[in-house]
């Protein structure tokens, strides 16, 4: 008996200095950084996000070199098919079976909404780029969740001021019926009342799945509203804008897109979308920061980033250059380097996650140009004005997130102390 | 005289049933073992109105997708138990099982499969319409709480509960089709007329077996919404109706263990095949025509067809 | 708000031709072949796509689409029949809703892998743009087309059936097969051209859909539904039922789109329930 305490005491001692020089050297789970990219790979927001957003992964882990801390960074990918159940399926077999750390995109606000629980409850963290709700980080916030590219709230303070401003004082929502259109209704609601205008009324129609647009462009005509606003995305609101056009909605009201990307503005064509106002987190012509990483980009997709792209790479070199400072990639701790680090590449300057894991960083209003005003493939929009971080997104304190050590609250927060 | 058990195949049978039950979560991955378990169970209670009483539903998601929408609801935002929540998905499902059948059994045959396919369209659109219900976003992070001590948090424990529940349920389906009560089914799906003629209610009957599948269903939807820990639209929807008729269809409808194979076998179709995207529709939809053309009895039926001509 | 709801009643009616067209299909294969075409949505969304991928790879046109694209899915019925259904004679129908329904899996599945979720966009053909301001609706000119031509269609259908030696033998055919054959008449032909003329009836509808429903892959699954419950609602073997029916419901859901939106969806499963309560085999149906 004693022989095998002994044998078992030096065992113990022998490997403590390789145990050690392991913990120096940095802790990473399963020897290697597993990224997801959880997207919408053939359906309504395919074109936005997509392969295009795996692919925006695959070059921020080529930028950042491929590997972190000596350890190999793979990138996976699948698709949710913007279904929650899907979504909250795949989520948790890659946590539980394939050993992901972090899971990019998601591009949907309603599976981000399911994934998010599912990885915090294990402690992985998630970078959404896409998700609009504010309640991502707000009411349903996680200690480990990055709501990094742009939120409701962002859109409609944006291009809903913008067009509250230039006398669109009576608004009638066509609205997705999912938790995204629904928020971005109410929140752009908000600012239509605040400026001392008035909603006229709503349409909610099943997302995804509708197609014909007519029905309720005809209750927004009837409604007499100057301002159709579209609180959908996707290939929804190009139906919308261009069924509108085809029902001659247009020549007595205006239409205004809450959520466009360059993709749409692209299958739209600028004939159609001239003069839309819309709020964007990136531009690929902004700088020439930005015009190199989107050459980059359109020499492996064929076209230009939209912003969820852009935001899955930086968001994504930012998770791994947190890796590199926390010296691990324990979910803790790259969430506080995260926080802690500015964000400053071709995405953002100066951007800064908060404590509630809202990405706070300028965002642009921009006019997308007529078809005599772009002088080359792509050249979409007339940046009107770069809206500064503080001004752009809501405060900490306004989103109340409950496991933010600001606004604290235990009892609604289920992942503290694990 | 009745040999005895030791000697009888049934009992072999379950023996083989529990032994791979209880082995199962180290072999494969428990919540995939799971969903397995929970669609035989929805296959069978299916089974027992398709291949035992002939009535073919085409509606029987509705039972599934609104007791796991119930039993989520009470669990989640009423904070109930599970010996408490899932009865309730229970008893809703058989609830409307009975409404249901009290509409649709006036008709049969094709008018009455086209009757529970409407049925069960307006409960997908009363679910989407429903505010506590999620839309389209779904019923999301429903709790799995605890039973009897158990854990369920754990996916071991809540594995084992799920098989526990399914075996109980698998029993007392087996024991219902042996019944004289069983009997006096098949004998009205052989040949109604002569059924009536013997002086039995038919249409009791008929209305019983219904009830007690949509039961069934409903308690395969409650265990659903507890394993996956979510209920979305997906459970309601008439693919998932179409779904449980090509497990019953694959595995053999009219056997006891036929449609817990057809469950299994278009479930790890389904997962092994997930990275092929929309080619598992295309499979599957060959699968329903291959085995209509071709294998009516099923994979069971076949087998079984096969063992007795070979003696 | 006379002018919303005609609005809404106007495009109720735009919906309700193609609801007719589909049940149309629908309820012929039923009435003869005893067969309930679950592909029948699949067949509607081929043809809106064969539509979409002649005029993208090939250049054809719409009107050259109207006439060809109807004939080749009406082909692809015919072989269905010949190799498939035909198999299937003496079983119990279920079998062949069974197949039709393993065809709809095989057929929306293969367009869905290869084209994905979201719309491909069909533009409405040269001659047909613009639109009619009748002063309380905007009436674009390609839906006033569809109507008419669903109301030529279906009334040309129905010409065809009650009134003609062919409809007579295919009449003769849903009541008594085996008599119909006995006096001569190639009744397993009689099948096989009903089946694909149903499925190229299907197709017709998907071509007339693209400019106004977008084409994807999806567009036949959600509509059958609605067009099961028409074929229900209006008896299963009646031709006028269907189109009559299909018109029917397309003006309520207007008027339902008008009154309370929510309800427009599950308005014709209610309408569906509250028939076969009192009338079990549908408004114009005989019972079987």
């Amino acid at each position: 008996m004693n022989r095998w305490i002994a044998t078992a005491v030096l065992a113990a001692a022998l490997s403590a200095p390789a145990l050690a020089a392991d913990a120096a050297k940095g802790r990473i789970s399963d020897d290697v950084v597993k990224i997801g990219v959880l997207t919408d790979m053939t359906g309504y927001y395919s074109d936005l996000a997509g392969p295009g957003s795996v692919e925006a992964a695959k070059m921020a882990v080529e930028d950042f070199g491929g590997t972190v801390l000596g350890k190999p960074i793979q990138v996976v990918s699948a698709d949710h098919q913007l279904k929650a159940d899907v979504a909250s399926t795949v989520a948790r077999k890659w946590i539980d079976e394939d050993k992901v750390d972090a899971i990019v995109d998601l591009v949907s606000s309603s599976t981000a909404l399911a994934v998010m629980p599912v990885a915090a409850q294990k402690k992985r963290i998630t970078l959404l780029s896409g998700p609009g709700t504010t309640a991502i980080t707000g009411a349903q916030c996680t200690p480990y969740t990055v709501h990094y590219t742009y939120d409701n709230w962002a859109l409609a303070h944006g291009t809903g001021g913008a067009v509250v401003k230039q006398g669109g004082d009576s608004w009638f929502f066509i609205t997705a019926d999912y938790v995204f259109g629904k928020s971005l209704e109410s929140d752009t609601a908000a600012v239509v009342k605040a400026a001392g205008g008035k909603s006229l009324g709503d349409a909610l129609y099943p997302s995804p799945g509708t197609t014909d647009f007519s029905s309720y462009l005809l209750q927004a005509q009837s409604s007499g509203a100057k301002i159709i606003g579209l609180a959908n995305a996707g290939q929804d609101t190009i139906n919308c804008i261009k069924q509108a056009n085809e029902f001659g909605l247009t020549k007595s009201q205006n239409l205004a897109g809450l959520l466009v990307f360059i993709s749409d503005v692209h299958a739209l064509g600028l004939a159609t979308a001239k003069g839309m106002y819309l709020t964007t987190a990136f531009y690929w012509d902004r700088d020439d920061a930005s015009r190199k990483w989107a050459k980059r980009f359109f020499e492996r997709t064929k076209r230009m980033p939209t912003m969820v792209q852009a935001g899955v790479a930086s968001a994504v070199g930012h998770y791994l250059r947190a890796i590199q400072a926390a010296g691990t990639d324990d979910a803790d701790a790259v969430m506080a380097k995260m926080r802690e680090m500015p964000v400053n590449d071709f995405f953002a300057q100066g951007g800064r996650i908060g404590p509630d894991g809202l990405h706070r960083h300028a965002m642009y209003l921009a006019q997308v140009k007529s078809p005599e005003e772009s002088k080359a493939p792509w050249d979409y929009y007339r940046i009107a004005r770069i809206i500064p971080a503080a001004e752009a997104f809501p405060s900490a304190e306004e989103q109340k997130c409950p496991c933010a050590p600001t606004t604290l609250d235990a009892a609604k927060c289920p992942y503290l102390g694990k | 005289m009745t040999p005895p058990l030791y000697e009888r195949p049934v009992f072999w049978g379950y023996v083989a049933l529990v032994a791979v039950g209880v082995a199962a979560p180290f072999v494969v991955y428990p919540v995939f073992a799971m969903n397995v378990l929970v669609m035989a169970l929805f296959a069978s209670a299916f089974n027992l109105l398709l291949g035992y009483a002939g009535l073919l539903s085409f509606g029987h998601a509705a039972f599934l997708g609104s007791a796991a929408y119930v039993t989520g609801y009470a669990a989640k935002a009423l904070g109930l138990p599970v010996l408490a929540a899932v009865p309730l998905g229970v008893a809703l499902a058989a609830l409307l099982g009975l409404l249901f059948g009290l509409l649709a059994l006036r008709r049969s045959g094709i008018y009455f499969a086209m009757i529970t396919l409407g049925f069960a369209q307006v409960v997908y659109f009363s679910v989407l319409q429903m505010p506590w219900t999620g839309g389209e976003d779904g019923l999301q992070g429903i709790p799995r709480g605890s039973v009897l001590g158990l854990d369920l948090g754990n996916r071991f424990e809540m594995y084992y509960f799920v098989y526990g529940v399914f075996l109980g349920a698998f029993l007392l389906i087996h024991r219902t089709i042996e019944s004289p009560f069983g009997h006096v089914l098949r004998a009205i799906r052989e040949n109604e007329p002569r059924a009536l003629s013997l002086g039995y209610d038919v249409e009791r009957y008929k209305l019983v077996a219904f009830v007690l599948s949509a039961a069934l269903s409903g308690l395969a939807g409650s265990l659903k919404a507890l394993t996956l820990q979510f209920a979305t639209l997906g459970d309601v929807t008439w693919q998932r109706s179409g779904e449980v008729v090509l497990m019953t269809l694959l595995g053999g409808m009219g056997t006891v263990v036929g449609p817990s194979v057809g469950a299994l076998l278009v479930l790890t179709l389904e997962n092994y095949l997930a990275s092929l995207g929309s080619w598992v529709t295309v499979i599957t939809g060959v699968v329903f025509v291959v085995m209509v053309m071709a294998f009516r009895r099923g994979v069971v039926g076949e087998v079984r067809a096969l063992v007795r001509r070979s003696f | 708000m006379i002018r919303a709801l005609s609005g809404q009643l106007l495009l109720g009616l735009i919906n309700g031709s193609f609801y007719a067209l589909l049940s149309l299909g629908l309820a012929i294969i039923f009435g003869l072949l005893e067969v309930v075409n679950f592909a029948h949505g699949a067949q509607y969304m081929m043809g809106a796509f064969l539509a979409w991928m002649g005029l993208t790879y090939l250049g054809v046109g719409y009107w050259w689409a109207l006439l060809l694209v109807p004939a080749a899915v009406g082909l692809s019925g015919v072989a269905v029949e010949r190799v498939l259904l035909r198999r299937l004679q003496g079983l119990d129908p279920l079998y062949g809703l069974l197949l039709t329904f393993g065809l709809a899996l095989v057929i929306e599945g293969a367009f869905h892998q290869a084209y994905g979720n979201s719309g491909s966009s069909y533009p409405v053909p040269e001659a047909l743009r613009g639109g009619f301001d009748l002063g309380f609706v905007y009436l674009p000119r390609y839906r006033a087309w569809v109507v008419l031509v669903s109301a030529s269609v279906c009334f040309f259908s129905w010409f065809i059936i009650e009134r003609t030696r062919l409809g007579a033998y295919l009449r003769a055919g849903t009541e008594n097969r085996r008599l119909l054959q006995a006096f001569g008449v190639n009744v397993p032909f009689m099948f096989t051209v009903t089946y694909g003329f149903g499925a190229a009836l299907a197709a017709f509808a998907g071509v007339m859909a693209a400019p106004v429903y977008q084409v994807n892959p999806l567009m036949g699954s959600s509509l059958i539904m609605v067009v099961f419950a028409v074929v229900v609602i209006g008896g299963m073997g009646s031709i006028l039922g269907a189109i009559l029916t299909g018109l029917g419901i397309g003006l309520v859901e207007g008027l339902t789109k008008f009154l309370y939106p929510p309800a427009a969806s599950v308005v014709v499963f209610a309408i569906m329930a509250l028939v076969l309560l009192f009338r079990p085999a549908g408004l114009f149906g005989r019972p079987r």
